[in-house]
């Protein structure tokens, strides 16, 4: 199954790997993620003894140090999501787009998500978790589209410079809007920051269960489409005559990234550059067939965020860092470094 | 009666062109005095024209002392010179990378002064003149970072938008996390870092905004020439006798230091850099060096967006979120534009 679908598309592509390296990575990856829960579980700002660890694991709350070890279980949990959502999403869009500076962030759809939320409270009174989550994929998609279309406007299509022009444009306009709506109500103004910068402290477990149907449903529509990607990757002539409907494929991964980008931002705010990095780093490691890429782009991206997210809370003790503040600066100088590894002709 | 010489029409054209140039200074003249105007009568409520220009010559007004010469002359004053500083500073950046996108708010340098001024404030309890000069060595320091980083084999316009881009957003987070370590986490102070304000505005935070005006400002408009060839290229600019090293060199220290010490006062006022040479360069339809009729229009943008987000919007915004509102669907519209036309992006 799996030698087949690589003799259609594994001569274009060079870059493949031996699939023993593949799993040894796999391997590898696995064990950094159980490592990287353990680290999130036990380790904050707040210096707790193993016996309250596992006390708090058990489900007791009855000191102090119990107690913070019970909200980082929930916290653990969103960061590990959140980060996978993201990693797959970016992976999902860089490949639809062909474009190796699409993610998320900079496409705007995190910001879309963030406006159409302050919108959605400010003037129609949403106020159930599901009616959030619905108004954020709402937000994701429209954005998304928009920034798509005015990004491949014109000769030579989507760009990376005209994609990640356009994202920023929007981005900007959108963060306007943002601070327009919440800036006269001093009811959600309070909250202005989490609308800017997104962190995964302070999340509950109810939160995460109604955000869970759409993270399921996202991660299923982006994992069966690999097949198609790889087909996409070859280009839209070859693929159509590869028999795929390219229309169609692109649009039901498109939906599934979106649905993941939307339901994270509902929950976390805006989360940038995960979505640019994993995917990167992923092909490195397994080479560019997106059955592989796709599942490893999640792992990595929970791994990330997970790390971003206890690095931001040890650096800054006595209080902790948002976990968007920390992948901006992981992430942007990694952006920094693919657009000068590109040729000028390819921006 | 012959048809006129080459030179008649040369001449013609040179005399309607300079005869357009004055007539869109004049026009933007007027207005900016007629925004002045607006911003020192009307306020909460309306102060005659007469009691107004006795608080400016010093006299004590009941009534209209505080108003006038406490709250709404510094605000004005402050509105006037940071539009001026970010509409030529901008205006230069814009010639001199030879692209409307290389604006300094779009490609990060602004939000380096920002940042400084934000660490400087927060974190090292500086304050007035140290601030600004702190916002100027980390503007410039910024403005030469992306500089190289986009340097291979040459700076390529495309590249240097894309590593600012970058570069915004650390520094965007490294704002984030200074205010978040702020003592009192101050609405009102966070917006002026975040999109710009002339909130709370003191007629000293004046002075220091004036002198680089003058100074740097001076500075470039006595390369306006040197610049304006630029326009037409590396080559050609170098074939008209322009040092081209120097020219850059001036140009990028002088818009640089005019835009960090604006923006060490008043924050980032979004897009009024990137807007003003747009609108400019429309109005004058290429006649001539931009950098005054620049200043001008971003003076009215800051005054006009001010007064807009003040009394006629239903609650006050900040002068920045209305002209990132404003400025926004401008640089979309500006990049679809660009897209179709094929042109160099």
């Amino acid at each position: 199954m799996i030698a087949s679908g690589i003799t259609t598309s594994g001569r274009a592509i060079p870059s493949y790997r031996a699939n023993g390296i593949k799993v040894l990575w796999l391997f590898a990856m696995v064990a950094g993620l159980g490592l990287l829960l353990t680290l999130s579980v036990a380790v904050g700002t707040r210096y707790v003894g193993w016996a309250d660890i596992m006390a708090a694991l058990g489900g007791k709350v009855d000191s102090i140090d119990q107690a913070a070890v019970a909200v980082r279980i929930p916290r653990t949990l969103l960061a590990g999501l959140a980060g996978a959502s993201l990693g797959l999403a970016g992976a999902i869009m860089q490949g639809v787009t062909r474009n190796p500076l699409a993610d998320p962030g900079i496409l705007g759809v995190n910001l879309g998500a963030s406006l159409a939320v302050v919108i959605g409270v400010a003037w129609f009174n949403i106020a159930s978790a599901d009616a959030y989550i619905w108004t954020a994929v709402l937000g994701a998609g429209v954005s998304a589209v928009f920034v798509y279309t005015i990004g491949s406007l014109g000769r030579g299509g989507a760009t990376p410079l005209k994609l990640a022009l356009a994202g920023v444009a929007t981005s900007v306009a959108f963060s306007s809007m943002v601070l327009a709506v919440v800036l006269p109500r001093a009811d959600i103004a309070g909250g202005i920051r989490s609308w800017q910068v997104g962190g995964v402290g302070g999340v509950t477990f109810s939160a995460i269960a109604h955000a869970l149907p759409f993270l399921v449903a996202g991660f299923a529509l982006c994992l069966i489409s690999a097949r198609k990607l790889n087909s996409l990757a070859l280009g839209d002539e070859l693929a159509a005559g590869l028999g795929e409907r390219v229309a169609v494929a692109r649009a039901v991964a498109a939906f599934g990234a979106i649905l993941l980008c939307g339901a994270t931002t509902a929950i976390c705010g805006p989360i940038g550059f995960v979505g640019l990095v994993v995917p990167h780093i992923c092909r490195l490691l397994v080479g560019v067939d997106h059955r592989w890429l796709l599942p490893f782009s999640a792992l990595a991206g929970a791994c990330l965020l997970l790390a971003a997210d206890i690095v931001g809370r040890i650096i800054a003790r006595p209080n902790e860092l948002e976990v968007g503040i920390v992948t901006a600066f992981v992430g942007a100088p990694f952006f920094i470094w693919i657009v000068r590894r590109q040729r000028v002709r390819d921006l | 009666m012959t048809l006129s010489s080459p030179i008649d029409i040369v001449i013609h054209g040179r005399r309607s062109r300079a005869g357009r140039r004055r007539m869109v200074i004049v026009l933007l003249l007027g207005l900016i005095v007629a925004l002045v105007a607006m911003t020192l009568m009307l306020g909460q409520n309306y102060t005659a024209p007469g009691d107004v220009l006795r608080v400016l010559l010093g006299q004590d007004v009941t009534g209209a002392a505080f108003a006038v010469g406490q709250l709404r002359l510094p605000r004005a004053v402050l509105s006037l010179l940071a539009g001026l500083s970010f509409g030529m500073g901008g205006a230069a950046f814009q010639i001199m990378l030879r692209n409307p996108l290389a604006s300094p708010d779009i490609i990060g340098i602004n939000l380096g002064a920002s940042a400084a001024a934000v660490f400087a404030i927060v974190i090292l309890q500086l304050n007035g003149p140290a601030v600004s000069i702190f916002a100027v060595t980390a503007e410039l320091g910024v403005a030469l970072a992306i500089y190289a980083l986009s340097f291979r084999n040459g700076v390529a316009g495309t590249r240097l938008i894309l590593v600012g881009i970058g570069v915004a957003a650390m520094l965007e987070s490294f704002i984030a996390y200074t205010l978040s370590r702020a003592p009192a986490w101050n609405l009102q102070e966070a917006m002026r870092w975040l999109s710009g304000s002339v909130n709370g505005a003191q007629i000293g935070q004046a002075v220091p905004v004036l002198l680089a005006l003058a100074v740097f400002g001076g500075l470039l408009l006595s390369r306006a020439r040197d610049l304006d060839t630029l326009k037409l290229g590396d080559d050609t600019a170098a074939a008209l006798g322009t040092n081209i090293a120097l020219t850059r060199v001036i140009v990028m220290v002088a818009a640089v230091g005019i835009i960090a010490v604006a923006t060490a006062v008043t924050g980032p006022i979004s897009f009024v850099a990137f807007l003003s040479g747009s609108i400019a360069a429309r109005m004058l339809g290429g006649n001539g060096s931009l950098l005054i009729p620049s200043a001008l229009v971003g003076a009215v943008l800051v005054l006009l967006g001010d007064y807009v987000g003040q009394f006629l919007l239903p609650g006050r915004y900040p002068v920045g979120v209305v002209t990132g509102a404003l400025g926004a669907p401008y640089l979309i519209y500006l990049i679809i534009r660009l897209n179709r036309s094929g042109g160099s992006l």
